[in-house]
């Protein structure tokens, strides 16, 4: 009996269990279907997406970085070059522990707080992954040399080579050329990301920035296949890039360094242009800076030391230095006084050595001679003498629409220049342009002031040279330009908004031409000592401008007066007389007198007429 | 209508003379399933690993270990493991409180255990085992359904270790472990509204276990789990690079030893934990399937062994160990195709590691030993 029961038991407890085992079949069964269903959905629903990510980890597209377009001078002397640069960088995705390979970087090479502060900034900054950041740049060889036998205790350390703008010439051209720095993030947002794949440099000023288009060229690609460490196996595609167009310049490095060593000691500009085609021979803007600081990325103190020093080097005084031009603007005056009718060559002006308005007595302005140049003062006289008299009343009699209009034939006032970067415009005034400016009314005495280049005229030395070689093409306008690109086929064509030529006989032309001579060749001319002995005849004037205001009585004399608020000093003139191969203006601030920039000009003018190779 | 089934069950002839592999205890279909699967494996391994053939025989060695574990186990009778199985899971309780003790620790965890003369190993992997063994000796003590106390002691039995597997931190395995307990239990004849009960108690233990009980660790591959994309380079890289493995296989997969995300080193983990990653992107959705077929295969062999099995005690034995393996495979390529979290399960006979490979193939060893030994 209890054995039947037992096997009773045994029964019920198989069925027991059978009947669990179904359930859990059940289960099983379920189970495998949501894995295979799982595996399907990915498999065969989802192929495509995940054959997209799959190909995506395993294929980068490196861009491969243009060279640069280089730069060259007339003569085809390298002003801009690219030169190899080695830096040092870190794959995060690869550095095990930061503070430690960092330790150790230190302790073979030298890294500065500076240089670390950067690299925390660029860690912050969105990558790809495995995309290297840069620790340090420019390594030396023997820094190289440390870090590579070193490499198995560095992981994800690399060391890459660049090329980066060098500047040979440094100071020399900085302020024509420009610079170009590391793209920052409000350019980035500017420029079209896929021309700049690859490259980290922009230009930033000068030339570099003006020929951005061109200096760049196309960037090209290279697909590889990398594994999950970021090496790379191997090339499965490869798109070679397009190097920059190279410029060749106007600009004669000769010339350059020679106007830099006249400026040297002083803050001031030298242009040069060559009168037959607008090209600027020379532009120089003393003191200067060197470019290759900013190459990559200038520290803040030496930024600091720049930006504070009191003479201003980053000021281009030759394109953004705004002057009153002064006696420089006596030819353009009077060449527009006889297109208008208001002169003749014959008419005279008595010159007690002041002026009185006609209207109001009160207004009484001084010559800068005492004394007054002579009894009857005509044009030819004014210009040789620089009689601010004979002009104080051509200037009343000119009206100022007259003067603005003749000012602006030549360039006053407008940008004319073809390439020139970032120059600015001057001020050619007129009433609307003061009422804006200082919501007053145009007063008589402020035409006198105009009329011997004072007041409220500005202009650069840059605008002085271009108004002189305007006037030496007798009206016929020459677009200044520092890039030769005759053929136009660089992707930058810029062309100036030029003003109306001046319609005036030849005649006339030359008589102020004349004029201009007598200034340095005549016995009475302000700049008579620049034209003593030379081998070619010189054309030019002088000008100088008050830096501040001396009441209408007063003398003065110059050693009185602090260096900084003595008079600035303009020459401007051309050579040789018959045939202009060269129009050169000199401005110094505080040169006192515009005799002494003659001779400058002079010596310019020979170092290039003189020579042989142009 | 079940007994009628189950009458109708060839019975073996207990009177005439056994078969060949009856007497050496080996179920041939068993065999020659795990036989099929562990050479598979190998290959399969060969790939995942880059074609390193030192992986590979390492893994060979460690299956053959392993198969004469099983051989071994399988001349036992069932009644003598009911007898040890007791002592087994004291000895394995005992050595799970030193490891957490003394225990080596490796990965972030104590889980090894290192004593003089004997190789390092893991305790857990006793249990899990000894676990199965000791539940069904105690259930199957008194006629079955069992009661409600002795479920209560059963569990009580399975808390312990399940608490210092947790411990050490191992979630996984102490996971897997009480599953095979449950399993013995379920088998066992539990009520059905007890299951319900017990269930709801866990569901709401779940809450309880995220704020108290889980590890920083932990957490995150839960919520790794469910947005991979939050931190793909960081946690959810390696989910998101095994799901690219097997979508971009496709239904015929790249080629043997092509697939780019496992032979550029982007899956990781290629060669243990993720290895089905490694199949399914090479043989696509054809071999990740026949694989399947294969433990499915393995599961219903040892679902009929149990159902066949002489007494209670070797039903729930090789009821329980068959589940619990069925498990492994679902837990792992649950995880690896991102419909479960992360938990590092391996897949049975094809991931690389030798422990893992020579307890499963001794809890077949035992599964052997119920089908082979039917006399009374």
């Amino acid at each position: 009996m209890a054995d039947t029961l037992n096997i009773q038991d045994r029964t019920g407890e198989k069925n027991l269990v059978f009947r669990r085992m179904l359930v859990a079949m059940l289960l099983v069964c379920l189970m495998v279907i949501a894995l295979v269903a799982r595996l399907f959905y990915l498999q065969v629903v989802l192929h495509d997406h995940y054959v997209t990510k799959s190909t995506d980890n395993r294929v980068q597209v490196q861009p491969l970085t243009p060279t640069r377009g280089l730069i060259y001078d007339r003569n085809g002397v390298l002003l801009a070059d690219n030169l190899p640069s080695h830096n040092l960088l870190l794959v995060m995705e690869r550095v095990e522990n930061l503070p430690d390979t960092l330790q150790q970087l230190r302790s073979l090479i030298e890294i500065s707080e500076w240089e670390e502060e950067r690299f925390e900034t660029r860690l912050k900054r969105s990558r790809r992954p495995f995309q290297p950041v840069v620790l340090k740049e420019q390594l030396t060889e023997t820094e190289i040399a440390r870090i590579a036998a070193n490499r198995y205790f560095l992981d994800g350390v690399e060391v890459d080579a660049t090329l980066i703008r060098r500047y040979p010439y440094e100071s020399t051209f900085a302020h024509v050329l420009g610079y170009v720095g590391k793209i920052n993030e409000s350019e980035l947002r500017k420029i079209d990301s896929s021309l700049y794949a690859g490259t980290i440099q922009i230009g930033k000023n000068g030339l570099e920035k003006t020929y951005e288009q061109d200096l760049l060229g196309e960037p090209g690609a290279r697909m590889v296949e990398t594994n999950a460490k970021g090496r790379i196996l191997r090339t499965l595609e490869n798109e070679a890039s397009k190097p920059g167009v190279d410029l060749k310049l106007y600009l004669d490095l000769e010339l350059q360094q020679f106007a830099e060593k006249e400026l040297e000691g002083r803050r001031g500009a030298i242009v040069a242009i060559d009168p037959k085609t607008g090209g600027i021979l020379a532009l120089t803007s003393n003191p200067s800076f060197n470019p290759n600081l900013f190459v990559t990325g200038i520290s803040t103190e030496d930024y600091a030391v720049l930006r504070d020093s009191k003479d201003v080097p980053f000021l281009n005084r030759a394109t953004r230095g705004l002057y009153p031009p002064a006696s420089t603007i006596k030819m353009f005056l009077g060449l527009g006084a006889l297109e208008s009718g208001v002169t003749t060559w014959d008419y005279r002006v008595p010159d007690p050595g002041y002026y009185i308005l006609p209207n109001d007595e009160d207004v009484r302005k001084r010559d800068w001679k005492e004394g007054g140049h002579k009894d009857f003062v005509t044009l030819s006289d004014a210009i040789i003498e620089s009689c601010d008299t004979y002009f104080y009343d051509l200037a009343f009699r000119m009206k100022l629409e007259n003067m603005n209009d003749a000012l602006d034939k030549f360039g006053f006032g407008r940008d004319t220049t073809k390439d020139v970067h970032n120059v600015r415009k001057g001020i050619n005034p007129n009433r609307e342009w003061k009422k804006q400016r200082y919501g007053l009314s145009w007063f008589a005495g402020d035409s006198l002031n105009v009329g011997i280049g004072q007041g409220y005229i500005l202009a650069s030395p840059l605008q002085v040279a271009i108004a002189t070689m305007t006037l030496v093409n007798e009206g016929q306008w020459k677009v200044a330009s520092l890039v030769q690109d005759t053929s136009k086929k660089l992707k930058i064509q810029l062309e100036p908004n030029l003003p109306k030529s001046m319609a005036l006989g030849n005649e006339h032309w030359q008589k102020m031409k004349d004029a201009m001579r007598g200034v340095v060749h005549s016995s009475k001319g302000t700049a008579r000592g620049t034209g003593f002995d030379s081998p070619f005849q010189i054309a030019g004037k002088t000008g100088t401008a008050q830096v501040f205001s001396i009441a209408q009585d007063e003398t003065y004399k110059a050693e009185d007066i602090e260096e900084r608020l003595r008079d600035h000093a303009w020459f401007t003139g051309f050579a040789p007389f018959e045939d202009p191969e060269i129009v050169v203006t000199v401005f110094v601030e505080n040169g006192e007198h515009g005799s002494a920039m003659g001779r400058i000009a002079r010596r310019i003018m020979e170092n290039w007429i003189l020579r042989e190779q142009k | 209508m079940f007994q009628e089934y189950v009458r109708s069950l060839p019975d073996l002839d207990l009177h005439g003379k056994p078969p060949l592999s009856y007497r050496l205890h080996v179920d041939m279909p068993l065999l020659f399933l795990l036989v099929v699967l562990s050479v598979g494996g190998l290959f399969i391994l060969y790939s995942a690993s880059g074609g390193n053939v030192a992986i590979v025989e390492k893994q060979a060695m460690h299956m053959g270990l392993g198969f004469l574990v099983m051989f071994i186990g399988a001349q036992f009778d069932p009644r003598t493991y009911a007898r040890w199985g007791l002592g087994a899971y004291g000895i394995g309780v005992v050595l799970l409180i030193s490891v957490l003790v003394m225990g080596k620790t490796g990965k972030g965890a104590q889980r090894w255990l290192d004593l003089p003369g004997l190789p390092a190993f893991q305790p857990s992997e006793i249990m899990k085992i000894a676990v199965p063994i000791a539940l069904a000796w105690y259930l199957t003590r008194e006629p079955l359904p069992p009661k409600f106390k002795h479920i209560f002691a059963a569990l009580s039995g399975l808390g312990v270790p399940f608490a210092l597997i947790l411990k050490q931190p191992d979630l996984g395995t102490s996971l897997l472990i009480a599953i095979s307990g449950v399993f013995v239990i379920f088998l066992a004849g539990l009520r059905w509204r007890l299951i319900f009960g017990f269930s709801s108690i866990i569901l709401s233990m779940i809450p309880v276990m995220w704020l108290f009980v889980m590890h920083p660790y932990q957490k995150q591959r839960v919520l790794t789990f469910l947005n991979p994309e939050s931190d793909q380079f960081g946690s959810g890289w390696n989910i998101i690079q095994s799901k690219t493995a097997i979508g971009s296989g496709g239904f015929e997969g790249k080629g043997y030893m092509q697939g780019t995300q496992s032979q550029l080193d982007f899956l990781p983990e290629s060669h243990t934990d993720f290895i089905i990653a490694v199949l399914a992107e090479e043989m696509g959705f054809i071999g990740a399937a026949l694989l399947i077929s294969v433990y499915l295969a393995i599961t219903i062999r040892g679902m009929l062994i149990c159902i066949r099995a002489r007494d209670s005690f070797g039903r729930l034995l090789a009821g329980s160990l068959t589940l619990t393996f069925f498990i492994y495979v679902f837990v792992n390529i649950g995880m690896v195709s991102g419909i479960l979290p992360v938990v590092g399960v391996p897949l049975p006979l094809i991931s690389y590691g030798g422990t893992s490979i020579v307890t499963l193939l001794a809890s077949f060893g035992l599964i052997m030993s119920v089908s082979t030994h039917q006399k009374i």
